[in-house]
């Protein structure tokens, strides 16, 4: 016997917990299955790159603090390298390293949203999520010893970063070093082979490389289709290439590998940061750079491994102190391409999974 | 470190293949004609020697007299990179053709450059606006926009 069936368009958000923000998806459902998807973008459009043609240079570091907001540091890391390749500044070592520490930081915070989310969305409310931003908070308080501030930090400026480290920065850090391990097994423990997980997220949504890269898809989405490309080994920047860390990778591309690749890039990221304690070195952390830059009528394109793959700022500078034109290549927004693709032929519950591991965040969606 | 490829090269490797498109180049950047754009990038993408598989991002940049595309391409495998530019005159009505059948990454940025700089695209699946509203007045990206 057959049963007619009708399809129903739902709208999904943009008000919605699981939509990382208010991000809107138009659904169609064939009975319990996807048959299209549309994304609707623009809830949270501020438009940014307008604002930074009337900002100086410095001011608009505050401006990138809320393109991704879970993950402000690497944000001012992106922009103010693209500015100093503009305007031809230099770094300092020791500004450097804190730059490295804070930007790592910043990617184990945000990898832990993102493995926190994805259990809520699993179905196991609020509990998991707890435990992941336990962790973070002490991220966010190692940020608020830096600068002052938890979310918006605009810590970095052109040249360097906007103060030193509070001495008892330091054992603050080595204590979160030597416990994060043993918690990332904790997590592990619950997650990594727990047969509910494994069920809801193996060869689930599965993204092929060749599409991957055909879609300009960059960050843990692309590595978990197998592919090793990371902008910290490809244009290794500030003081990566003296630091010993690997590249993780999947090898389906599935929900489970986006998951995973990110739990890995965790210990990765701590490593990087335990020996960024070893060799940093006593020193200036800000080169002597004007409050008003005024670059050479030139553009710089610069890419920056950001939690959620490559933030790009491409500026044009006319040769006064604001951008003639700043555009942002926000990694959340490219990475939607394939969404239609991905969330297609699975039911209404596996498309929040799906959907919730590419990790987005609206504030870089729509700028 | 990734390996800038000179505009020099670019444009002789561009005019090999499509003759007679490329405009200029510079040091690290190539110009070449907006009519022949897919042709261009499709010989770029799939040309063993220089292996651009992967378009990083594209953006447009309001000059008043004229508006001016910009794509930056990677090759992964080789780690390099490429900038090719387009220059489109004009300020009303303005179409150039879509990539968007070479990657499928232009698909999204394409839509965000119609939206914001005013730009359409011949040939893209779903030319509409993405950031604001259907209905809304005007591009605010270009410069004579008014508030």
């Amino acid at each position: 016997m057959s049963i007619n069936t009708q399809p129903v368009t739902i709208n999904l958000g943009p008000q919605h917990p699981s939509t990382h923000g208010v991000f809107r998806l138009r659904v169609t459902f064939d009975g319990e299955q996807v048959i299209d998807v549309e994304p609707v973008f623009g809830y949270l459009h501020r438009g940014t790159e307008k604002l930074a043609e009337e900002r100086n240079y410095v001011q608009i570091v505050t401006l990138t603090d809320r393109l991704d907001y879970v993950a402000a540091m690497t944000n001012n890391l992106a922009y103010v390298r693209a500015v100093e390749s503009l305007a031809g500044i230099s770094v300092p070592d020791r500004g450097m390293y804190l730059r490295v520490i804070s930007a790592e930081l910043q990617r184990i915070a945000s990898h832990l949203i993102a493995t926190g989310f994805l259990l809520d969305e699993l179905g196991a409310f609020h509990t998991p999520l707890i435990y992941c931003f336990r962790e973070r908070e002490r991220i966010l308080e190692l940020f608020e010893m830096l600068c002052g501030a938890r979310i918006t930090v605009s810590y970095m400026r052109p040249g360097g970063v906007f103060q030193d480290a509070p001495i008892d920065f330091w054992p603050r850090l080595d204590d979160f070093l030597s416990s994060m391990p043993g918690y990332l097994d904790e997590l592990e423990g619950l997650i990594t082979e727990n047969e509910v997980v494994l069920a809801r997220t193996r060869d689930m949504g599965i993204l092929s490389a060749q599409d991957a890269i055909d879609a300009s898809i960059t960050g843990p989405v692309l590595r978990a289709t197998g592919v090793q490309w990371d902008l910290r080994k490809a244009e290794p920047h500030e003081v990566y290439d003296r630091l010993d860390f690997d590249v993780p990778i999947g090898s389906v591309g599935d929900t489970y590998d986006r998951y995973y690749v990110r739990v890995q890039e965790m210990r990765q990221s701590l490593r990087i940061v335990q020996q960024c304690v070893e060799q940093i070195e006593p020193g200036p952390v800000r080169s002597e750079t004007p409050y008003f830059i005024r670059p050479d009528a030139v553009d710089t394109y610069v890419g920056t491994e950001s939690p959620k793959g490559e933030l790009g700022f491409y500026i044009v500078s006319d040769g006064g102190i604001s951008p003639y034109r700043m555009h942002i290549r926000a990694p959340s927004f490219i990475n939607l391409t394939t969404l239609r693709d991905l969330l297609v032929g699975w039911k209404m519950a596996d498309l929040i999974v799906i959907f919730g591991s590419i990790d987005i965040v609206v504030g870089e969606v729509d700028r | 470190m990734s390996i800038p490829i000179t505009g020099e090269h670019a444009a002789s490797k561009i005019n090999q293949n499509v003759p007679g498109s490329v405009v200029n180049f510079s040091a690290t950047d190539v110009w070449v004609k907006v009519d022949k754009l897919i042709d261009i990038f499709s010989c770029l993408k799939n040309d063993s020697e220089l292996d651009m598989q992967f378009l990083n991002s594209i953006t447009a940049v309001d000059y008043i007299e004229y508006f001016e595309l910009v794509y930056h391409l990677r090759s992964l495998r080789q780690n390099t990179t490429l900038i090719v530019k387009t220059k489109c005159f004009g300020r009303e009505d303005i179409t150039i053709p879509s990539i968007s059948g070479v990657w499928r990454g232009a698909e999204l940025q394409e839509r965000e450059i119609w939206d914001l700089m005013g730009i359409n695209f011949s040939g893209h699946p779903n030319m509409k606006r993405i950031l604001l509203w259907e209905g809304f007045p005007g591009h605010p990206l270009r410069k004579d926009f008014i508030r």
